[in-house]
């Protein structure tokens, strides 16, 4: 899958864990603009694994800062 | 230009990172209640009562489940190799910190629980630290349980594996993880036979027979669950008949065994080469002789507690339900050991609650973030064998008169 369409996907997934209804970008960062605790960090990496089928590990989590570092690091986790 | 001009570097206060949690600690205590985390138990009179400020306090937050602490045989072995051995070993395990009572300690648990080879640690943490970091490194994977104890997760953190926790408790999202590891990686699955927090216990069956048919080694921390859970006390893989699939069992010499020190036991034809290969073995001093003679003392009493057992299960189920009854949220909705976490609504009143109930003269655990899941704060009550019932209906009625004073039920 391209850069394109997983980011198409990955805001399918974010949807319901942006509660507060953020406009998010590429800097849009996890803890900072959204403000996401650890509970909901961990239940959105596991719904994104799941939707791709990958694993994203906490070492890999701790390179992952924005929305678009996400959205490169799940493009290139697909191989 | 001279020195005498060169403007001085802007220090960065490393303490800053600390200022969430001073302010935290700052607002609690301004509203007036004792400091939680600064008790000190002035005399102890026995593993379930003891004086805290000048006033006599049943415990109730020990994890001394089965009471070993003032055994008689316990007290005398550990006098015993003070005069013979002195009372420390000034040395490491694999130097000159080796004495008889090592060996004996470690001959003990093979009795125990069964098994080949035993490794004993100076504490619990540093066996979780030393085992996981040692042997899951640079490649490998860890699959564990999201509410596994720091122990755990630091010895993932040194050990330098990718680290892939699940939902707590949940086999699909361990098995799918499991499943998406590349081909060819060493995987370790870590799992908890009783997790501390909440006093739940995990479907270890079930999970490690997935972890076995995904080509993972399984270890499992049975800290909380030796020497009473288990037809012969070694733990929740035991009562649940899977033990013989579990290649690494961490324990601990600081619950139910009731005094301080960890350990591994395992079955791996290679277990040996851990004592030269784990650094928290090797790069610190080994346990004092008298520890390791009161551990091999109490270790060998457990084998034969039967009684004491059911006795420590009666008070659990006992206490469940009284709680229950009286209207509290408890971490389980049966009691699964001999933990039983009441579920406070926010920290402010977790500390009021926890103090009313001390000023009964009763001492539980107050547990809050980040030791505790889901940003909870908890009440955690963990029972002993020496409870007597008399000792579980008075602590029932403390938790009463507390409960209705903060206005909790």
């Amino acid at each position: 899958m391209d850069r394109a369409a997983t980011a198409a996907r990955i805001a399918e997934v974010i949807e319901p864990f942006n509660k507060n209804g953020l406009a998010i970008d590429e800097t849009t960062s996890f803890a900072g603009d959204l403000e996401w605790d650890s509970l909901t960090v961990m239940d959105f990496v596991a719904a994104i694994e799941d939707e791709f089928d990958i694993i994203i590990s906490m070492n890999q989590q701790a390179e992952i800062e924005t929305y678009g570092q996400l959205i490169d690091a799940v493009t290139k986790l697909q191989g | 230009m001279n020195d005498m001009t060169k403007p001085e570097a802007a220090q960065t206060d490393l303490f800053s990172k600390f200022d969430p949690m001073i302010e935290t600690r700052r607002s609690l205590l301004a509203t007036g209640v004792t400091d939680p985390f600064s008790l000190v138990m002035e005399k102890v009179l026995s593993p379930t009562t003891a004086i805290c400020s000048g006033r006599e306090t049943i415990l109730l937050g020990t994890y001394n489940y089965m009471g070993m602490t003032f055994d008689p045989d316990v007290i005398e072995a550990g006098k015993q190799a003070l005069d013979d051995f002195g009372s420390g070993t000034t040395g490491s395990r694999v130097l000159n910190g080796t004495y008889a009572g090592h060996r004996a300690v470690e001959d003990a648990l093979k009795e125990f629980y069964g098994m080949d080879h035993a490794m004993v640690f100076s504490t619990g943490y540093q066996a979780n630290l030393g085992i996981i970091s040692t042997i899951a490194g640079k490649g490998d994977y860890i699959v564990l349980d999201i509410d596994s104890h720091a122990s755990i997760w630091d010895g993932c953190k040194m050990g330098d594996a990718e680290v892939v926790p699940f939902k707590h408790n949940d086999i699909e999202a361990m098995e799918k993880r499991l499943k998406r590891i590349p081909e060819g990686a060493g995987k370790l699955v870590v799992l908890e036979g009783v997790y501390s927090m909440l006093g739940d216990i995990a479907p270890l069956k079930e999970m490690i027979r997935i972890a076995k048919e995904n080509g993972a080694m399984v270890l499992v921390d049975e800290a909380h669950s030796m020497g009473f859970i288990g037809p012969n006390g070694r733990g929740v893989a035991e009562d649940q008949g899977v033990l013989d699939d579990v290649d690494f069992v961490i324990g601990t010499f600081s619950k139910s065994v009731g005094t301080v020190g960890g350990f591994c036991v395992s079955n791996h034809p290679k277990f040996e080469i851990m004592r030269l290969v784990c650094r928290p073995y090797v790069f610190t001093a080994s346990l004092p002789p008298s520890v390791v003679a009161t551990a091999a003392t109490s270790i060998r009493k457990l084998m034969h507690a039967g009684n004491k057992r059911a006795h420590l299960w009666e008070n659990s189920r006992t206490l469940h339900k009284a709680l229950t009854d009286l209207g509290f949220k408890l971490g389980t909705a049966e009691p699964q050991s001999a933990i039983i976490a009441v579920i406070m609504p926010d920290l402010e009143r977790g500390a009021m609650m926890w103090e009313a109930l001390l000023r009964e003269g009763l001492y539980v655990n107050l547990a809050r973030p980040p030791a505790t899941p889901a940003g909870m704060t908890l009440l955690r009550c963990s029972l002993c064998a020496e409870h007597s019932a008399e000792q579980v209906a008075i602590i029932t009625g403390m938790f009463e008169r507390a409960g209705k004073a903060v206005g909790i039920i």
